[in-house]
């Protein structure tokens, strides 16, 4: 059993402590806005906030985050209010599939918050996400119009 | 539930319409005629393709699958405009596949691939809204006791201008369901320069729910009592499972049952994925790898290689006599090009889930082709068509891989058939999905030449050796044993058709099918046509000493519409003009998937190696565009699909099976590679032309010619990483 405290709220989890936090979230949670794309960390598809930092979890054990803050893509907006990213992903619409943006808006979020007026050169350093769709192009405007507010 | 609409004759329709319009002088009357086909809600469809509620909401329904492309929003963007109802009142819903086979595909196609989407069922879904229109302002008129001709409708409200009376869409719906739908011959669509919503960028109808992680993709899927599944088929082609020790992985946490599935997989059944995944991965399973088990890249090289100079080939466009134009030239090239295995790698790995009993099969399944899940769901369960249902949900990326090939739903049904009565839901490991792909077909290609004095093409010999996909997934849709599909892109004409007039000419393909399976890739076999076209049309202007864009435009004096697409990309990039420092031009074009498509891309080269595309300008004549801001996001898009693949990915073949497993050994682009797309949609009008592909073609030829520009290197295997060089 580990606790865990995901978007505010305390959660036990009935899980092994080896188990990825991806996991846990999906199928113990049932928070599935949080995407399995390689389980390598390599597509970013699976990108929550651990203390305010975007972690990967779908290497994360579970036993590494108990007592920490995590943050899904579940709980970016509150009583349905959007983010200022959410928002600008919707202005541009980013989206075409969008099983990746998730992790995509996870990871601006994050950035976001390190360096409100991004440069074209931090987005690039920061912003490693796949996306197949290949939504770059809207990413990249939005990124700039949520910098802008 | 969705049920069948009795047919009405079009002369009860007269007597009816007559009787109603003698007897009211009140108003709305009460509905007469049968009961109409029902949305789940209860709410009345008027066509199969509009169902209207009291409050005015208008659900249009979407045969095809959304997977990202935006079809869904334009399908219901060419029904609104008939329909001529409030956009902001519009809602869509899938049907499924078992309701369209029990109406007769009142629906038509499901299939979404080939670009197909909105060009082929843009005629029937426009009739469909047209259609409701007629019948809802009739419907109004025979309550009000009017002429319909004296009535209008205009955004979901009617009106009887005569005597200025209003009713809307909700109210008159009930009315109108009753009435007998006109026939196609009836309909009168609109001009297309009287179009208002059609090539309008209307926002997409489905983005928010893809912000807030409620959008429901395949893998997503939660049902009561739910069991998950991990699986591994055999890992090379036409092996089979051996044995297993189910005994090793039985005790461990949440597994149920270790089942067989079919003669070539093995899959865990657990409370969760994960411990399904954990407990396969430390399952022994001893496998048999078939007559292929020796199978590596260097012997299917060999194969192709050999087929370069075969005797014997299929013809596709001929002209002339090719043997005398080459021999007689004033000067002659030969350019051999090689292009690999690709996998599709949808973010979404695949999956479905299945729920079986011996009286009905139920799948859940992100599809791109709900019709073919649901063939894959009858075969697999052996239950009749009117015992089994499909429901599509969205998916993670299609990309042709979702669409001819259902192997998953096949597993996910054998898998449920050994727990009856209990839904699994089976997904696969990113691994698995990478070495069970349905792989761009393998090709290899022999260019050869001749100029004439002044330097204009006189012959060209085009020998493509390799892999057909029909020969492999449709073989009876081959034409006596020559594969179609192969030679897009290079027919004489039709929707994949040849942009250049050569005197001498002849396009061939010796095919050669190794074992790995093919199938229709994004682009599917213009990506590489494109490139060996239009990198040796660059290598033939340079041997002619002519400009690339002067020697194609002499070839091109009989094919106008791929002419104006390059000359748009020429104009727009400056070519002609000095680019930037350090910075170097390539042209390409092509026709795909009935549609114009041109690229001009501006690269520089560092340490003769890293690659920065600045920039692309595209140009596409679909014919129509329905909305144009989803048409400028499959053209960037697909620019990261195909550049992807021109740079980073291949399939290599080792022991028969595909090495490459997951993201770190076939890698994809990130945003920091992204070029500066800019888009030129020209429509032209008068044919409807595929969008989500056709572009994607134009990116890497155009890329190749500007790296050739900017170093004087020809690469003609890919992809590039294997020369070294990178897109930075």
């Amino acid at each position: 059993m580990a606790r865990l405290t995901v978007n505010g709220s305390a959660r036990n989890v009935d899980v092994d402590p080896a188990t990825p936090l991806l996991w846990a979230l999906r199928e113990q949670i049932g928070l599935t806005g949080t995407k399995y794309g390689c389980g390598v960390a390599q597509c970013g598809a699976c990108t929550v906030h651990v203390d305010g930092a975007p972690v990967r979890s779908c290497v994360m054990p579970v036993s590494a985050v108990e007592g920490k803050r995590i943050t899904t893509i579940e709980g970016l907006a509150v009583n349905g209010v959007l983010t200022r990213v959410q928002k600008a992903w919707l202005d541009h619409e980013v989206p075409q599939c969008g099983y990746c943006q998730s992790g995509m808006i996870m990871a601006v979020t994050a950035l976001l918050k390190d360096k409100p007026r991004p440069t074209d050169a931090d987005i690039d350093a920061a912003i490693t996400n796949i996306c197949r769709c290949g939504t770059f192009q809207q990413v990249r405007e939005a990124i700039h119009a949520a910098a802008k507010g | 539930m969705l049920i069948d609409t009795p047919k009405v004759s079009r002369r009860a329709f007269l007597i009816g319409s007559a009787a109603a319009g003698g007897g009211l002088v009140l108003g709305l009357r009460l509905p007469f005629g049968p009961e109409p086909a029902r949305a789940a809600d209860g709410a009345p469809e008027i066509t199969a393709w509009v169902v209207i509620r009291p409050d005015d909401t208008v659900v249009i329904r979407i045969a095809r699958s959304e997977m990202g492309q935006g079809t869904l929003t334009g399908l219901a963007q060419l029904v609104a405009e008939e329909l001529e109802c409030d956009w902001g009142k519009v809602t869509t819903e899938y049907p499924t596949p078992g309701q369209n086979v029990a109406r007769k595909r009142v629906w038509g196609d499901f299939s979404t691939g080939g670009s197909r989407g909105i060009r082929e069922s843009q005629l029937y879904v426009r009739q469909g809204g047209a259609a409701a229109r007629m019948m809802l302002v009739q419907a109004a008129a025979n309550g009000w006791g009017v002429p319909a001709a004296e009535c209008s409708a205009a955004s979901s409200v009617i009106t009887h201008a005569p005597s200025g009376r209003k009713t809307t869409y909700g109210k008159v719906a009930e009315a109108a369901a009753r009435l007998p739908q006109p026939q196609a011959k009836e309909i009168r669509l609109k001009d297309p320069k009287d179009w208002k919503l059609i090539g309008k960028p209307v926002k997409r109808l489905d983005t928010l729910d893809k912000l807030t992680g409620k959008q429901v993709y395949g893998a997503d899927l939660k049902l009561p009592g739910m069991l998950n599944a991990a699986i591994k088929d055999s890992p090379v082609t036409g092996g089979r499972v051996k044995s297993f020790d189910a005994a090793k992985v039985a005790g461990m946490k949440g597994v149920r049952k270790v089942v067989q599935v079919g003669e070539t997989g093995v899959a865990v059944i657990a409370d969760t994925w994960w411990q399904a995944k954990v407990a396969l991965d430390a399952l022994p399973i001893v496998w048999d790898d078939g007559p292929h088990a020796k199978v590596s890249s260097a012997g299917i090289a060999a194969v192709l290689k050999e087929g370069l100079d075969a005797p014997e080939a299929f013809v596709a466009n001929q002209a002339g006599d090719v043997k005398a134009g080459l021999a007689g030239g004033a000067k002659k090239l030969v350019a051999e090009y090689a292009y690999p295995y690709q996998n599709h790698a949808t973010m979404e790995p695949m999956n479905a889930t299945a729920r079986y009993t011996p009286e009905r099969c139920e799948v859940w399944v992100p599809t791109q082709n709900g019709e073919a899940a649901f063939a894959a769901t009858l075969a697999a369960s052996g239950l009749p068509a009117d015992k089994c249902e499909v429901y599509k949900i969205h998916l993670g990326g299609g990309f042709g891989r979702r669409g001819g090939f259902h192997d998953y739903v096949t597993q996910a049904v054998l898998i449920a058939r050994q727990m009856p009565g209990v839904p699994v839901k089976l997904l696969w490991s990113r691994e698995e999905d990478m070495i069970h792909g349905r792989y761009h077909p393998i090709t290899q290609c022999r260019m050869s030449a001749a100029l004439d004095a002044s330097g204009n093409l006189s012959a060209l010999h085009m020998r493509i050796s390799g892999q057909s996909i029909l020969a492999s997934v449709r073989p009876e849709a081959l034409q006596k044993g020559r594969d179609p599909v192969v030679f897009q892109g290079l027919n004489p004409g039709g929707e994949f058709g040849f942009g250049y007039t050569v005197p001498n000419l002849l396009i061939d393909h010796a095919m050669r099918n190794p074992h790995i399976l093919p199938g229709f890739w994004r682009g599917v076999n213009v990506n590489q046509n494109a490139i060996y076209v239009e990198c040796f049309m660059d290598e033939l202007a340079q041997a002619a000493g002519v400009d690339p864009l002067e020697f194609r435009r002499r070839l091109m004096t009989k094919h106008p519409k791929h002419l104006a697409v390059l000359n748009a990309v020429a104009e727009r990039a400056g070519w002609g003009k000095p680019a930037p420092r350090g910075v170097h031009r390539g042209l390409a074009q092509m026709m795909a998937f009935g549609s114009y498509v041109a690229a001009c891309a501006e690269v520089s080269v560092a340490d003769g190696n890293k690659v920065k595309v600045h920039r692309i300008v595209c140009a596409t004549d679909p014919g129509y565009v329905v909305n144009p801001a989803q048409v400028e996001r499959q053209i960037a898009g697909s620019f990261v699909y195909g550049l992807s693949a021109l740079f980073d990915q291949e399939c290599t073949v080792k022991d028969g099976r595909i090495e490459q497993d997951n993201f770190h050994s076939y890698n994809s682009m990130r945003i920091a590679q992204m070029p500066k797309v800019e888009s030129i949609l020209m429509p032209s009008g008068g044919f409807w032309g595929g969008v989500g592909e056709p572009t994607i073609c134009v990116a890497a030829p155009a890329v190749l010619n500007a790296f050739a520009a900017a170093t004087g290197k020809r690469i003609r295997s890919f992809p590039l990483k294997n020369h070294g060089i990178q897109l930075v």
